[in-house]
C-alpha cells in the first residue's frame, strides 16, 4: 500500500470530477452522489490505513518515503542572501512532492477516518435541504476540502503545504457561505477568508525567509540547514517562525485570528464538524509539529506560542461559558482547545499536542454532528434555552453527546483526559513548561468542564421548554447520522489509550503502552523533544533518518548540539528522566488536581442548571465580568472598532481629500478646459470644419465613378475579374 | 478511331454544360450538370486515368451533385424555378468569356503544338506498377503524398465541421 | 482528320472554362453559381489529366484527386452559406443581396 500512498489526495479528487461536473445536470441522484463522496472518503481511509500499517511494520529510521509526481516550479535561478553577506544564487526547483511518515500517516488517518463519517453522516444531514442542487454542490465542495487538507498534510515542501493551505481556506470559504442566499452566512465566509488571508500573508512571508536563508523550501532540506548552520535564537529563524505562526493562528484561530471561527458556524453542521473541529482548524498544529526543528531553535517564539495558546485557550472557554448558541459554545470549545495544542507545541511537546489533535477531532466531531442531529430533530433550532429534555426523544443522540462531554470533560478514562493531562503534565514540567501556564490550564480545564456540563443539562435534561409544535415533531435521526456518531463515541472513549502517561503505565495498561505509544510512534518527526519520559527508547532516538539529529553532529555548531542531545548526551532541552520518582509523585498530584478541578466544574454546572429551573442568573450577578463574556470580550467590535472602521476612515478620509483637492483640481481644470474649449470650437467650426467640408465636398464630387463601381452586388466584383483576366491574356497574345 | 470518341464526348460535355448555364428550372441544371461530369469521367478514361474516371464519378457524379439536389429542395420552391434567371449583366458578361475562351483555347492550340499521345511512354508512367493505374496511384498517393494526402484529409474533415456548424438552426 | 493531339483537350477545356465563367456571372441563383464553379474545376482537372498523359507524369493525376477533394469541400461550405443565407434573407439570388455596397 506505501507504494500508492501518493493516490490518497487524488481520490477524493475523484468525487470532485465525478460529482462537480455531472451530479446535479445528469446523475441527479442524492444516494448515488453521497455513497460516491463517502466511498471516495473510504478507499482514501483505506489506502492511509494500509500505508500506515507498511509503515509501521518498516525499523523506525526507514520510516519515511518519499515521492515526486512531477517537476512542478523548475529551474529558476534566484539570488538569495547568505549569512556572510555576500550573494549567492540558489534555484526554485518545486517539485508536486508528497511524503508519508509517521506525523502524515496519523494527520492522513484522522482526516479520511473522521472525514468519512462525517460524510456518512452529511448523506442523513443534508438530504432535505431545500435548494436542490445544493446537496452535489455541498458534496463537491466536501471532497475538494479532504483533498487539500490531504496534500497539506502529505506535502515534502512548504510550498506543497501552501498548496493545501490555500485550498482549505478555499473550500471553507465555499462552504461557511453554503447558504449564499442568507446575508449572515455570506458575511461569515467574507470574514473567514479575509482573516485568513492575513494569517496566510504572514505565512509566506515566513516561507520567503525560510527559502532566503536556506535556499530550498524542501522540509528536509530546510531542517538540516537549520540544523547546521542557525544558531538557537537567531533573529532570521525566529522571525521566520513568528511569521509561520502567525500563519498558523489564522487557520487555527488563536489569537488575535480567531474571530471567524465562532461565525463559521454559520455553514451547515457537518461543515463546522469537518472543518471547523476535526481537520482544517488542525492544520496549524500541524505546521507547527512539521516545522518543530525551526521552532526549537527560537526560544522566543516557543515562549510566544506558549502564552497564546495559554491566553486563547482561557479566553475562548470563558466565553463560551455563557452563550446560548448551542454551535457558538461548541466553536469556542475548539478554540480553547486548540489553544491547549498550541500549549503543548510551545512548551515543547510536539507530539503531546498531535495527540490531543487526535482525540480532539474524535469527541469535537462527536460533538458537533451530536448538536447537529438535534438541530435536525428541532428545524434549525439552536438557542439551548428552547430545548430540554431531548433524552426521551434522542436516546442515541443523547447517549453519544454524553460520551462526548465527559470525553472533552476529562473524566478520567476517556480520551479527553489522557491527551489533556499530558499537556497540563508538560506545560508544568516542560523545557518552556510554568506554573503559570500549567495553572492557566488546569482553570481552562474547570471551565471546559462546567460549560460542557451547562450545555448538556440545558439540551438533553430537566423539563422541555420547546413548543407544541416543535415537541410533537422531534425525533431520533435516522441511522445513517446515529451510526457515524456511535463510532465517534467508542473512538472518543478509547481514542486515549494510544498515549498513556508515566504514572499510570501500570499492569495491563504498561504492556498496552508497550505495544502502542503515540509519543513514541511520532519521535521520528518530532525528536526527542517532549518524549523525554520515554527513556527506555533510547534506540529510537538515535538513526532517525533526514531529522537534524543525524546531520547535525558530522557539522556541528551550537544548534547541533543542542539537536543533537538526544543522542550524545542526557537530553537536556527535553524532559529529563533523572527526576522519574519524584515525577510520578509530581504527575499523580497535578493529575489529581486537574481532575479535581474538572469534576468541581460539572459539580458547579450542575449545581446551578440541574436542579430545578436552569437559569443564568448566579452568572449573571458578576455583572461586568458577565458582559465582557457575553459580548465575547468586545473582540469583534474592538476590530470593527480598530481595524474596519479605520479602513472605513481612511477610506472616507482619501474620498474627502479627492473630492476637494482632487476633484477640485480636475473641476479648474476642466473648467479652463471648456473656456478654451468655447474658444478652440469656433475656430474649429469656421476654419477647420471649413477646410475639411470643402475638402470632403471635392473628394465626395470626383467619386461619383468609384462609387458607381461599388455596387455592392458579388457578380459585378467577378466581372471586373474576368475583364483583369481578359486584359492579362489580351496582352500575352498581342504584346 | 480515338478522335471520333473524342469529338462524340467532347460535344457531350459542351453541349450539355450550355444547357446547364442556360436552363431556367434548377433541378434540369443538375441533371446537365451530371451528364457533363460523366462525360468528363469518360474523357479521363480515354486519357488512361481510370482511377481519377472512377473518383470523379463517385465524387462528382454521386457526392456532390447529391448535395446540390439536398439544397436545391432545402430552399424555397418558388426559387428552383426563375422566369428571371439571368442578371442584368448577362450580355457583355456572355460576351466577354466567350471571347477570353476563345482567347485562352488560341493560345493553348498554338503553343501546345501537335504533341501526340505515345501509348508505350505513357503506360510505362501511368501503369509503372503491375496491375494497372489504380495500383499505381495508391503506391504514389500512400507514399510520396502520404502528406498532402493527410493534410487533404483534414481539410475535408474541416469543411464538415464548418457546414456543419453553418447550417445549424441558428446562425 | 487530323491526330488526337494534347491540343484538342486544351481546346476543349478552354471552352469549358468559359462557359463556366459566363455561367458564373450571368446567372442569378446563388445554386447556379456555385454549380458553374463545378465546370471551371473539370476544365482545369482536364487539363491536368491530359497534360499528365501526353509528357508521361503521374504527378497530374494525384494532383487532379487534390482538386477534387479541394472540390468537395469547397461545395460542402458553398452550400452551407448558401442554407445559411437562405435563413437569413429568404432569398437565394446573388443580386438581391448587396451589402457589400458602398
Amino acid at each position: 500500500m506505501l507504494d500508492y500512498f501518493w493516490l490518497i489526495p487524488l481520490v477524493p479528487l475523484v468525487g470532485v470530477v465525478i460529482n462537480g461536473l455531472f451530479a446535479s445536470r445528469y446523475i441527479r441522484s442524492q444516494l448515488f452522489t453521497g455513497a460516491l463522496a463517502s466511498g471516495c472518503m473510504l478507499v482514501a481511509f483505506i489506502i492511509g490505513f494500509g500505508s500506515f500499517m507498511q509503515l509501521a511494520s518498516m525499523p523506525v529510521e526507514d520510516r519515511h518515503v518519499e515521492i515526486e509526481l512531477y517537476d512542478w516550479i523548475s529551474g529558476s535561478l534566484v539570488h538569495m542572501h547568505d549569512n556572510d553577506a555576500h550573494v549567492e544564487s540558489a534555484t526554485l526547483d518545486i517539485p508536486f512532492g508528497l511524503q508519508f511518515d509517521p506525523l502524515s500517516a496519523l494527520m492522513v488517518l484522522v482526516v479520511t477516518g473522521v472525514g468519512f463519517l462525517i460524510h456518512v453522516y452529511a448523506i442523513g444531514y443534508m438530504k432535505h435541504d431545500p435548494p436542490d442542487k445544493g446537496f452535489y454542490r455541498f458534496f463537491t465542495y466536501l471532497n475538494l476540502f479532504a483533498s487539500f487538507m490531504l496534500i497539506l498534510v502529505l506535502g515534502n515542501s512548504y510550498a506543497m503545504m501552501f498548496i493545501g493551505w490555500e485550498g482549505v481556506g478555499l473550500c471553507s470559504f465555499l462552504l461557511i457561505g453554503y447558504y449564499y442566499k442568507k446575508k449572515s452566512a455570506g458575511d461569515a465566509a467574507k470574514k473567514a477568508f479575509v482573516v485568513n488571508r492575513i494569517g496566510d500573508a504572514a505565512f509566506i512571508i515566513g516561507m520567503f525567509t525560510l527559502f532566503f536563508t536556506f535556499g530550498t523550501l524542501d522540509y528536509d532540506g530546510i531542517f538540516a540547514g537549520a540544523a547546521a548552520n542557525s544558531e538557537v535564537g537567531s533573529g532570521l529563524i525566529t522571525f521566520a517562525t513568528m511569521m509561520l505562526f502567525i500563519g498558523a493562528t489564522g487557520k487555527s484561530a488563536q489569537i488575535p485570528l480567531f474571530v471567524w471561527l465562532p461565525d463559521a458556524m454559520e455553514g451547515p453542521t457537518p461543515v463546522s464538524a469537518l472543518i471547523h473541529a476535526a481537520t482544517m482548524v488542525t492544520a496549524g498544529v500541524y505546521m507547527v509539529v512539521r516545522s518543530n526543528v525551526l521552532f526549537t531553535l527560537s526560544p522566543m517564539t516557543m515562549t510566544v506560542v506558549a502564552v497564546v495558546g495559554a491566553l486563547t485557550a482561557l479566553m475562548a472557554a470563558s466565553i463560551a461559558m455563557v452563550q446560548n448558541d448551542i454551535k457558538r459554545v461548541l466553536a469556542y470549545s475548539t478554540v480553547s482547545q486548540l489553544g491547549y495544542m498550541f500549549l503543548a507545541c510551545g512548551v515543547g511537546a510536539y507530539a503531546v499536542g498531535v495527540f490531543h489533535l487526535m482525540t480532539h477531532a474524535f469527541f469535537k466531531a462527536l460533538l458537533f454532528m451530536a448538536a447537529g442531529s438535534v438541530m435536525h430533530a428541532l428545524h434549525g433550532e439552536l438557542d439551548m434555552w428552547k430545548m430540554g429534555n431531548l433524552r426521551k426523544y434522542m436516546p442515541r443522540t443523547h447517549m453519544t453527546f454524553l460520551i462526548g462531554t465527559l470525553a472533552i470533560a476529562g473524566v478520567p478514562g476517556l480520551a479527553g483526559f489522557f491527551s489533556k493531562d499530558e499537556i497540563l503534565w508538560y506545560a508544568f514540567t516542560g523545557p518552556n513548561g510554568s506554573p503559570w501556564l500549567w495553572a492557566i490550564g488546569t482553570l481552562v480545564a474547570g471551565m471546559t468542564a462546567f460549560y460542557m456540563m451547562r450545555m448538556l443539562i440545558m439540551v438533553f435534561y430537566g423539563d422541555s421548554r420547546m413548543d407544541e409544535h416543535t415537541e410533537s415533531h422531534v425525533h431520533e435521526n435516522p441511522p445513517v447520522m446515529t451510526i457515524p456518531l456511535i463510532v465517534l463515541a467508542i473512538l472518543s472513549i478509547v481514542g486515549g489509550y494510544v498515549g498513556i502517561p508515566a504514572n499510570l503505565r501500570i499492569g495491563p495498561l504498561e504492556s498496552l503502552h508497550e505495544t502502542v505509544d503515540i509519543v513514541r510512534w511520532l519521535e521520528p518527526v518530532t525528536g526527542g523533544h517532549g518524549a523525554g519520559d520515554d527513556n527506555g527508547e533510547a534506540e529510537a532516538h538515535a538513526m532517525i533518518p533526514d531529522s537534524p539529529a543525524i546531520v547535525a553532529p558530522a557539522i556541528g555548531g551550537e544548534a547541533a548540539q543542542v539537536l543533537a542531545r538526544p543522542i550524545a548526551q542526557e537530553p537536556a532541552f527535553v524532559l529529563t528522566a533523572e527526576g522519574e520518582e519524584h515525577n510520578t509523585a509530581l504527575e499523580w498530584t497535578l493529575m489529581l488536581i486537574s481532575t479535581g478541578v474538572a469534576l468541581a466544574g460539572i459539580g458547579l454546572a450542575y449545581q446551578i442548571y440541574g436542579r430545578g429551573k436552569p437559569t443564568d442568573e448566579p452568572a449573571k450577578r458578576f455583572g461586568g465580568l458577565y458582559a465582557a463574556l457575553w459580548n465575547k470580550y468586545w473582540v469583534d467590535e474592538l476590530y470593527e472598532a480598530a481595524f474596519v472602521q479605520r479602513a472605513k476612515d481612511l477610506g472616507k478620509g482619501l474620498w474627502v481629500f479627492d473630492d476637494a483637492v482632487l476633484d477640485g483640481t480636475v473641476e479648474g481644470v476642466a473648467a479652463a478646459t471648456k473656456q478654451s474649449g468655447t474658444a478652440s470650437s469656433e475656430f474649429d467650426n469656421r476654419v477647420v470644419d471649413g477646410a475639411v467640408n470643402a475638402a470632403a465636398n471635392s473628394v465626395w464630387s470626383g467619386s461619383w465613378i468609384f462609387r458607381a463601381l461599388q455596387t455592392g452586388m458579388v457578380q459585378n466584383y467577378a466581372l471586373v475579374i474576368a475583364i483583369g483576366a481578359f486584359v492579362l491574356v489580351s496582352a500575352y497574345l498581342f504584346l | 478511331m480515338e478522335i471520333y470518341a473524342f469529338y462524340a464526348i467532347a460535344a457531350v460535355v459542351l453541349s450539355s454544360a450550355v444547357l446547364m448555364v442556360t436552363s431556367r428550372h434548377l433541378v434540369h441544371s443538375v441533371v446537365y450538370m451530371v451528364i457533363s461530369f460523366v462525360a468528363v469521367g469518360a474523357l479521363f478514361i480515354l486519357l488512361e486515368a481510370e482511377f481519377v474516371a472512377a473518383v470523379q464519378i463517385l465524387v462528382y457524379a454521386g457526392g456532390i451533385v447529391v448535395l446540390f439536389l439536398f439544397v436545391v429542395m432545402l430552399v424555397n420552391v418558388s426559387e428552383t424555378y426563375q422566369v428571371e434567371f439571368l442578371h442584368r449583366q448577362w450580355l457583355p458578361a456572355t460576351v466577354l468569356s466567350m471571347i477570353l475562351a476563345a482567347q485562352i483555347g488560341f493560345l493553348l492550340w498554338g503553343n501546345a503544338g501537335g504533341l501526340a499521345a505515345d501509348p508505350s511512354a505513357s503506360g510505362s508512367v501511368l501503369r509503372a506498377v503491375e496491375g494497372g493505374n489504380t495500383e499505381t496511384m495508391g503506391m504514389t498517393l500512400y507514399t510520396d503524398y502520404l502528406l498532402p494526402f493527410e493534410v487533404a484529409s483534414v481539410l475535408l474533415l474541416v469543411a464538415m465541421i464548418g457546414a456543419i456548424y453553418l447550417s445549424r438552426k441558428r446562425v | 482528320m487530323a491526330e488526337l493531339g494534347l491540343n484538342h483537350y486544351l481546346l476543349l477545356s478552354a471552352l469549358l472554362f468559359g462557359i463556366g465563367v459566363a455561367g458564373v456571372l450571368i446567372r442569378r441563383n446563388v445554386i447556379m453559381v456555385l454549380m458553374c464553379m463545378e465546370l471551371i474545376f473539370n476544365a482545369a482537372n482536364i487539363n491536368l489529366i491530359a497534360v499528365s498523359r501526353f509528357r508521361p507524369d503521374l504527378t497530374g493525376q494525384v494532383f487532379t484527386i487534390f482538386t477534387i477533394a479541394v472540390a468537395a469541400a469547397e461545395v460542402a461550405i458553398g452550400l452551407g452559406l448558401v442554407i445559411a443565407m437562405f435563413r437569413n434573407s429568404t432569398t437565394v439570388n446573388v443580386d438581391e443581396i448587396h451589402l457589400l455596397k458602398g
